[in-house]
């Protein structure tokens, strides 16, 4: 198949028009030697139906084995509506909206998005979308850095370590100094982070409700930081949870950043993600990113358009706050959308995630696992296994892959596993869930 | 204005979500946000205005998007389709390895394809765009010259580049020399000699260039730059022109990315999601991200040890639903199919090219074949009228505007990239609504300088939106 559309008619008028006998009079710049080179290797060309059942088999492959699983990627409900809007070609074959009087549909959704944005985060400013939480955490401390000329981040342990390992690659490439606070029962540790803080301090990183789903304290990290000028960054990765926990901005966080996956977006294998960074008002022309703002038309009506562009890598080069360009538009939108569809019910729907993990948390007890602690969690917990070995066994045999384990990143935690539960697990399906693991 | 805050009415909101069904182990309210501040519109409502919404827009499905650089081609409808799998939507990257043999069989295949097409002998398929891509490439080299013990601080970027290119280097604490180019389009190769010292870790370099133009030396840049023991990294953005005609590694580049939602015909989505695959010849190979996909018998799997690795990039492997339509277009259009993408783009280019430059046509600053984009501007036409309303008037005929100001080489440039997937008789109604537009400029230049008219909303005023930021939707204003 191919998808050109001239025909050898059409050539030849071409070819005439332009003044060349062959194609290849095109092709005159690029040496003869390494032109026209055989691609070894590639698939013959399929007409669609051949495609249709090549791309079927290797999906047959894949099994929808997962169940209670977090860790940085959810499994929600996703409304028809959000599918289907976003379905319409003339959102998803748009290019970035440089042209704005032909973009206002894109744009209006970036505004949407940046400001349901800002109200779950309870901050200000919000961008466009990053790629995904892990370099949304890795430009967000490049913003505190940039914002008040420190080089120190601290990271907590209890931050995913997904998002550690690319922030320190990041801090690497960037020459930051990276370091880590501890953690103790499942939380930051905030004994000893105080002693961690110092003057060369530009950011210290929380991750709430953190990687083994604890509610941190993050009121107390910011109080660890009054007068000394550096920053705290809310990290998020479970978007949901914004619905129904303090906002991070109420409780003094300066940068608010991670994943919104879970606002109507699907796992996927991990990709595309949804980014994102909020921040305070002072950071407004130190984001990066595309930032969707207010402005009027010709005509004096109120229009939209991509705004402060000096902070980016197309005016600014070298200088820019960050060479994002491509963001993950598409799915910030989808966000908005689930978003004016969830309103206020997003509460409600945080409130039923909770209880569904409380519940899956409970059943577990003494069916094999026990808890650490008594922490508040929003929809993720942490539980150790007697014996993990006969669990993931036995799961494997009913054809289920339940939660994560989580002793190949903290050795502290032997055992442990981390589980989830979100608005798809019902009541009588964690039951039979825990029938089943009893029949093994 | 219309957005959904403004709907808003305490009440209309019907949508329902589950209610728990059981004991509530509800957390204490000291925990419990009471400041959710969201609007109420009703479904039915909501629809309707995202439909609107989406007839403000301009995609690639309702007219020719000529803009330069960008390779708005046709998004095949089958890519979209299979993106849609329950397969492929509902699995956690984090699955039992072989619950997911579907997804990283994909991953692996493309690798394979991508390594072919560049001739190169590593990839990643990890970065999620094309900066991302660039960001990561640029880790590789530094990861390089760290591992062999040079220090070596400086990269060249012509002066041509994207923005993206200094600030990725930036970003890697890298220090940036500008080389300059010829009036014909190519780098000026006796200035970059000049340039070439012990500090310089390499240049980065489009091709073919951001003019639309194949360097004529590259082969020499090349030479060069492994002479002085520098990395000759490959910007992709333009693949299209060369896909499946010539390869980066035969160009003597060591290191490209390859923008998937350009060449490979995934969409742009109004800013993303894109991917941004880095390919690398044999001795760069070591260090790229981690995970790489691996194939032992019959089982793929995800290989995360590999001690020189720059670390990993990505929270997981990548945007894999848009890898997943790469991996349907390369094996919808074959080798062949790939090369005729190239030679179609490149001869729709050109003639575009030959319609619009002609007599009472449009300046052509380099007067050279192009490869699958070209430049012209706003010489020649009447004072005060620039390729700011020049693009504008474009709208109002029913087409894009093609890429403007860019690159900042040439002055006022209007670049030009019509892609493979339109018609002849595309190109030809376009190149007479060009023609038009110029004739118009000297008859009634109103109809510039106003434009455009029958757009969603006029000109927009982007000076007062940076001047005066509003980033949010606040009911008082």
């Amino acid at each position: 198949m191919s998808y050109t559309l001239l025909t050898d008619e059409d050539r030849k008028e071409m070819f005439r028009k332009i003044g060349i006998d062959k194609i290849d009079d095109l092709f005159a710049d690029i040496p003869e030697n390494i032109l026209n080179v055989k691609l070894e290797g590639i698939p013959e060309a399929k007409s669609e139906i051949e495609i249709s059942s090549l791309v079927s088999d290797i999906s047959e492959s894949n099994s929808l084995a997962s169940v209670f699983k977090g860790g940085g990627i959810y499994n929600h409900y996703i409304p028809a509506v959000v599918d289907e809007l976003s379905s319409r070609s003339e959102f998803y074959t748009a290019y970035t909206p440089y042209q704005p009087e032909v973009s206002q549909g894109t744009l209006t959704a970036i505004f949407e998005f940046q400001t349901f944005m800002c109200r779950l985060t309870g901050l200000d400013v919000t961008n466009a979308s990053m790629y995904d939480g892990a370099t949304s955490l890795a430009e967000a401390v490049m913003m505190a850095v940039r914002t008040n000329r420190k080089n120190k981040v601290i990271v907590s342990r209890s931050v995913n370590p997904r998002y550690r390992e690319v922030l320190k690659t990041y801090c690497w490439a960037s020459g930051i100094d990276y370091s880590e606070a501890g953690i103790t029962e499942l939380e930051t540790d905030y004994e000893t982070l105080p002693d961690l803080i110092d003057d060369e301090t530009s950011a210290v990183v929380i991750q709430s409700p953190n990687f083994f789903g604890t509610v941190e304290d993050t009121a107390k990290a910011k109080s660890f930081l009054e007068g000394k000028k550096a920053f705290l960054i809310n990290a998020v990765t479970e978007a949901m949870s914004l619905g129904y926990l303090k906002s991070p901005g109420s409780l003094g966080a300066d940068i608010v950043c991670g994943e919104a996956q879970s606002l109507g977006n699907y796992p996927a294998f991990g990709g595309p993600l949804l980014g994102f960074i909020s921040a305070t008002e002072k950071f407004m022309r130190k984001i990066p990113g595309r930032l969707a703002g207010k402005t009027l038309d010709s005509a004096g009506n109120e229009a939209l358009a991509l705004t402060l562009q000096a902070r980016e890598q197309h005016i600014r080069r070298e200088k820019a706050t960050s060479n994002i360009c491509s963001n993950e538009g598409l799915i910030a939108l989808r966000a908005a959308i689930y978003m004016s569809l969830m309103g206020p019910h997003l509460f409600k729907l945080g409130s039923y995630n909770h209880n569904s993990a409380a519940y899956l948390r409970e059943r577990l007890s003494g069916k094999g696992f026990s808890s650490l602690n008594d922490k508040p969690f929003f929809n993720e917990f942490v539980m150790k296994a007697e014996n993990p070995e006969s669990f993931m066994k036995n799961c494997e045999s009913d054809c289920l892959d339940p939660g994560i384990r989580i002793d190949s990143w903290y050795p502290e935690l032997e055992n442990c596993f981390l589980f989830c539960a979100t608005e798809v697990n019902s009541r009588s399906q964690i039951d039979s869930f825990i029938n089943q693991l009893q029949g093994d | 204005m219309d957005i959904i805050f403004s709907k808003h009415k305490k009440g209309k909101n019907k949508y329902s979500v589950p209610q728990w069904k059981g004991e509530d182990y509800s957390l204490d309210k000291k925990f419990l946000r009471d400041d959710l501040d969201m609007p109420e519109a009703g479904e039915a409502e909501i629809v309707r205005h995202y439909v609107r919404l989406s007839k403000m827009n301009f995609g690639v499905d309702d007219n020719m998007y000529p803009l330069g650089s960008c390779t708005m081609k046709y998004n095949p409808k089958v890519n979209e389709k299979f993106s849609k799998s329950e397969k492929f939507l509902s699995v956690h990257p984090m699955a039992r390895e072989e619950n997911v043999q579907g997804s990283l069989k994909i991953i692996y295949d493309l690798s394979g394809y991508l390594r072919k097409i560049s001739g190169m002998d590593g990839v990643t398929l990890v970065p999620a765009a094309g900066s991302h891509g660039e960001l990561t490439g640029v880790m590789i080299m530094k990861k390089y010259f760290e591992d062999i013990g040079e220090k070596r601080d400086t990269i060249i970027i012509p002066d041509s580049a994207h923005g993206t290119n200094p600030a990725s280097v930036a970003m890697c604490g890298f220090n940036i020399r500008e080389a300059k180019s010829t009036p014909e389009g190519d780098v000026d190769i006796a200035l970059l000699e000049e340039m070439l010292d012990e500090n310089v870790a390499g240049m980065m370099l489009t091709s073919p260039g951001t003019t639309g133009l194949f360097d004529r030396n590259l082969s020499k840049i090349a030479d060069m730059l492994h002479r002085n023991g520098s990395l000759f990294y490959g910007d992709g953005a333009n693949l299209n022109a060369t896909l499946g005609k010539a390869r980066f590694a035969d160009m003597g580049f060591d290191i490209m990315h390859i923008n998937i939602h350009k060449t490979f015909s995934t969409p742009h989505g109004g800013g993303g999601p894109g991917a941004g695959p880095v390919t690398v010849v044999k001795k760069l190979e070591k260090y790229l991200p981690v995970p790489v996909v691996v194939k032992d018998g019959d089982r793929y799997s995800m290989k995360y040890n590999m001690p020189d690795s720059i670390g990993p990039v990505h929270s997981f492997s990548g945007n894999f639903l848009i890898l997943l339509r790469a991996f349907i277009y390369i094996n919808t259009l074959g080798a062949e199919g790939l090369k005729d993408v190239a030679e179609t783009a490149v001869l729709n280019a050109n003639y575009l090219k030959a319609l619009l430059t002609g007599e009472d046509g449009y300046n052509l600053p380099i007067r050279r074949n192009c490869m699958h984009e070209f430049i012209v501007n706003d010489r020649g036409f009447p004072e005060g009228i620039t390729t700011d309303q020049i693009s504008k008037r474009i709208l109002d005929y029913g087409y894009h505007a093609p890429t403007v100001f860019f690159p900042l080489i040439i002055p006022h440039s209007i670049m030009i990239e019509p892609t493979e997937t339109e018609s002849k008789e595309t190109l030809d109604r376009f190149a007479e609504v060009m023609l038009k537009i110029k004739k118009e400029a000297f008859e009634n230049p109103d109809l510039l300088l106003n434009a455009p008219f029958s757009t969603p909303v006029r000109k927009v005023d982007s000076v007062l939106a940076a001047k005066t930021p509003v980033l949010k939707w606040e009911d008082d204003k």
